[in-house]
């Protein structure tokens, strides 16, 4: 087996009394495309947002390349390799579609006032290195994010659009691992498919390795090595898809308890 | 035959009486709760104007003055108008205007124009003069006159200042109350019935009437600029000898006394004491009449298609050109203050101090989107600190080895201002950091009240008793010396157009670093926070370091102002760094168009070049006691009707007109609607084209 990228050793997060997470243990290799899957209030995005710093566990420690993310603020963690899309697309609307892709790699750049007020060599060369990563970052999705679209806002980008443009926001982090939180959602089924291909491909031709919540159970089993699935905070069942969905306990979590064994 | 004829003509004349009619009948179908609506705010308003003063405090200025020019009478008995008759007559012209507008959505039959709009500007007006008329009724029957002395006294007079003789005989124009009774209706009801008018007009006739009479008013309210610049350029045009002494304080000095060429021009448009002649109006009316519909009928289309041109044409050879056009503005701004007299080169001045202020916060408040209510804590501190540096009467309690750039005789040391700079932004940036490491941790309105508490706090520091001994208290530091720049001269508050260049030198580094700063990874980062603060910080951005940065940026471009301030005044005092001075600089900024540095200068000139700053007048001196209530009453229309500002930011706009951005786009194509209408789409409709 090879080294563990992410390690999650007894995760719990309490907001009052309620227990969003509980004890979770979760870890992901070097490489692997894992799947989140659990029905809704499961605690899946709280647990990206404690992964991406930006909910801070009650107890339990978040190992990364084998140190702790514990107490790191979202902008370290994200300078540490780990870069998150949103559920609800959260894009910087009024930015052109280039600038969205630019601005994140903030974390990888250096330039400061006064390269920019000189217009210094290193910071040309800086902008103009930044602009090509941020290109080739949008060619992944095809012609869609390039071209003319470069300098429009991204508020005029379709919703599917959108999301790639998300994904791609995260890519120009040049993290190791990308959490991407429902990826295909409101996206028609030709859509999905082709993210689908997509997301295998961020791991063979970009080599990110690749936390994924997802509803869409084909998408999961399309793309995933392993599932887990989160019920009340706590993990449910993991392993390969198969056996994730054949699990009693995931169907229950699902779609109830049959009638017979309710009494 | 003649039967038949007579016929044709009865029922040609039985037709026309019914159209006839039918138009009067129109005319009278109007929006009556839309009417007396406008009427009843009319009428508000010329009663709220006429007693917070402004008709009575700006009765002085004449705008027109056509009957006995040479004479100057107080209180015109009909002899011309002036700007306090034009402040009440503004409104019923703007509400007549306005109760005709309509909002037409898509698919949506515009209102049929006609006789009905007359009659509702009518109605408008009428009432709105009648509101004026039950106050000069008011006036009158609570007027006693004194039997003694003759003098009328007013029992109102005590909650309402201006409830006094002065108004009674401007409402009614100096011929008794029964006189206004009937004329203000009358008046009011026409220029209602003038304003909705308008409206009726094909547009190049109605640019012209609005041109001339803007320019009419204009040329009138700014006959001080008018007069000082073209007397200017005229003196040098007779004589260019005075360029020689393009570095003196006197461009006059040492020459003789020539007229200048315009002379025989501003004599033939202006009275003597004030305002235009008859045929100054008919002149100054004609000649933008003329150009407007010359704008309108030949050349406009010309000028639209240039413009287009220039857009479509590469952006290298853009560049190329905008550089050239800013060597140009450049130039003609090193020139101006050679034509213009001390009183114009101090109002550049002051216009200049703000606007490098406006640029400064521009870049927290625009860029970065914090909103700092304390902004003139920096302007303080920069004002202070070059006056603990360069000036003589400074606090006893400073130690010696504090540096003090004044020589023994009390004069300035060359370059001493300079050093002092360096020692300001190090001093200022030192404060920002300090001011905003606790601050700028807080987000949106509670980061507004906490910068407001700071922004006082630093004042009340210089006020203080406990620092007194440093800073003076409340008697401030006097004696500051100005900056002296050797063989270059001395900046001084005597010599306003030293102290307009070295703004204007500062005020280009600031357009400059702003400029500079948009366009680069921490402009995009200051963007990104204000557009979501939360993803920024995920996608790998210190929000903290990068807010706090831009914090410091503005503190540094404040504290110049400050010292630059320091340097024109010659002494300061906590009262010139009150909390106003933080908002007025926050109106500027959004007047102007935030986040949009031609916003911004247009923001100070507007505001601060015309209206005047806090303390300092601008050019209608008229206004400066009714100052703050047009601040406030600009910023309200501002933020209802132009919320991006006067000369809006690309971006911002965007953000604000979401929707009317989004249509637009959709109509042009631009919207993105979905893959499948996308390439595949093309691809499907490429193949099935030949077939």
């Amino acid at each position: 087996m090879s080294e563990r990228l992410l390690d999650i050793k007894k995760l719990s997060v309490t907001f009052g009394g309620l227990h969003a997470l509980r004890d979770l243990d979760f870890h992901v290799d070097e490489g692997e495309i894992v799947g989140v899957i659990g029905p809704n209030g499961a605690g899946k995005t709280t647990f990206f947002n404690m992964i991406s710093g930006m909910v801070t566990p009650t107890s339990g420690d978040i190992l990364f390349e084998g140190e702790s993310l514990i107490g790191l603020d979202p902008n370290q963690v994200t300078q540490r390799g780990i870069a998150r899309t949103f559920q609800n697309v959260r894009l910087f609307a009024n930015m052109t579609i280039l600038e969205n892709v630019m601005v994140s790699q903030h974390c990888r750049t250096k330039q400061g006032v006064w390269g920019a007020l000189f217009n210094t060599p290193g910071f040309r060369r800086e902008e103009r290195e930044i602009r090509e990563h941020a290109e080739k970052v949008l060619g992944f999705f095809g012609s869609r994010l390039v071209g003319y679209r470069l300098e429009q806002p991204a508020s005029v980008l379709s919703y599917a659009n959108r999301r790639r443009l998300e994904i791609a926001r995260a890519m120009a982090t040049k993290p190791r691992l990308i959490l991407l939180d429902e990826p295909v959602a409101g996206m028609n089924p030709k859509e999905s498919a082709e993210l689908t291909d997509l997301i295998g491909k961020l791991r063979s031709e970009w080599g990110f390795t690749i936390v994924m919540i997802e509803h869409d159970m084909n998408v999961v089993r399309d793309v995933s090595d392993r599932v887990v699935c989160l019920d009340h905070g706590e993990t449910l069942a993991q392993g390969s898809f198969e056996e994730v969905s054949t699990n009693p306990e995931v169907i229950e979590a699902y779609l109830g308890r049959p009638l017979e064994k309710q009494s | 035959m003649s039967d038949i004829t007579a016929d044709v003509a009865m029922t040609e004349l039985a037709d026309g009486l019914s159209e006839a009619t039918e138009v009067v009948k129109g005319a009278f179908e109007i929006d009556r709760s839309k009417a007396v609506r406008f009427g009843g705010l009319l009428a508000l308003a010329l009663v709220f104007i006429s007693l917070v003063g402004m008709p009575v405090g700006m009765d002085g200025r004449q705008i027109l003055y056509w009957i006995n020019p040479d004479v100057y009478v107080n209180h015109p008995d009909g002899q011309g108008l002036s700007l306090g008759y034009v402040a009440l007559f503004l409104w019923p012209l703007l509400l007549g205007w306005a109760v005709g507008s309509e909002v037409v959505l898509e698919g949506m039959a515009a209102t049929k124009r006609g006789a009905h709009d007359l009659v509702t500007g009518l109605v408008v007006g009428v009432i709105g003069g009648l509101g004026v008329s039950v106050l000069t009724m008011l006036l009158a029957w609570d007027r006693e006159i004194n039997p003694e002395n003759g003098v009328p006294a007013y029992g109102m007079r005590d909650p309402l200042v201006n409830w006094n003789e002065d108004l009674y005989i401007l409402l009614t124009f100096n011929r008794g109350w029964t006189f206004a009774l009937w004329a203000w209706p009358l008046l009011a009801g026409l220029l209602a019935m003038f304003g909705a008018g308008l409206r009726l007009m094909s547009d190049p006739i109605r640019k012209a009437i609005v041109a001339a009479l803007l320019a009419i008013v204009a040329v009138s309210i700014f006959q001080f600029l008018v007069d000082d610049l073209l007397g200017g350029l005229g003196e040098t045009i007779a004589d260019p000898g005075r360029l020689s002494n393009f570095f003196g304080d006197d461009p006059d000095a040492g020459r003789p006394n020539v007229d200048s060429v315009f002379d025989g021009l501003l004599d033939f448009v202006y009275a003597k004491t004030g305002g235009l002649r008859l045929q100054g109006v008919i002149f100054v009316g004609v000649v933008a009449a003329g150009l407007s519909l010359l704008g309108s009928y030949v050349t406009r289309g010309r000028v639209k298609a240039a413009r287009q041109a220039y857009l479509d044409r590469p952006v290298a050879e853009r560049t190329t050109s905008s550089a050239i056009g800013m060597v140009v503005i450049a130039l003609a701004l090193i020139i101006l203050p050679f034509f213009t007299g001390k009183i114009v080169n101090e109002l550049l001045a002051n216009v200049g101090i703000f606007l490098l202020l406006a640029l400064g916060l521009n870049i927290v408040v625009g860029l970065a989107g914090i909103l700092d209510l304390g902004y003139v804590a920096f302007f303080a501190v920069g004002g202070y600190t070059t006056a603990v540096l360069t000036s003589a009467g400074r606090g006893e309690s400073w130690p010696s080895w504090v540096p003090l750039f004044v020589t023994d005789d009390g004069e300035a040391v060359v370059g001493g201002w300079i050093i002092a700079l360096v020692l300001v932004m190090i001093f200022a940036a030192l404060t920002g950091l300090l001011i905003g490491a606790p601050v700028i941790r807080m987000r949106g309105d509670y980061l507004a009240i906490v910068t407001l508490g700071f922004g006082e706090i630093i004042r009340l520091l210089f006020l203080s008793d406990w620092l007194k001994g440093y800073f003076g208290g409340a008697q401030g530091i006097t004696n500051i010396e100005g900056a002296d720049f050797g063989f270059l001269g001395t900046v001084t508050g005597v010599n306003p157009r030293s102290v307009f260049y070295l703004v204007l030198f500062f005020s280009a580094i600031a357009i400059y670093v702003s400029w500079r700063l948009e366009r680069s990874r921490l402009g995009r980062a200051w963007m990104a926070i204000r557009e979501d603060e939360s993803v920024a910080e995920a996608m790998g951005i210190n929000t903290v370091n990068m807010k706090l940065m831009a914090f410091v940026v503005g503190a540094v471009l404040a504290s110049f102002s400050g010292a630059i301030f320091s340097a024109k005044v010659g002494s300061i005092f906590p009262t010139s760094f009150l909390i106003l001075v933080s908002i007025i600089i926050l109106v500027v900024v959004i007047v102007g168009g935030m986040g949009n540095i031609m916003g911004v200068i247009a923001g100070s000139l507007v505001l601060i070049g015309v209206l005047g700053g806090p303390k300092q007048p601008g050019l209608l001196q008229e206004f400066s006691e009714y100052k703050l209530l047009i601040y406030g009453a600009l910023l309200i229309w501002m933020m209802l009707k132009r919320p991006e500002g006067l000369v809006p930011n690309a971006r911002r706009s965007r953000e604000l007109h979401q929707e009317e951005f989004l249509q637009d786009a959709w109509l042009k194509g631009e919207v993105d609607t979905g893959d499948d209408e996308g390439e595949e789409g093309d691809a499907v409709a490429t193949e099935v084209a030949p077939a």
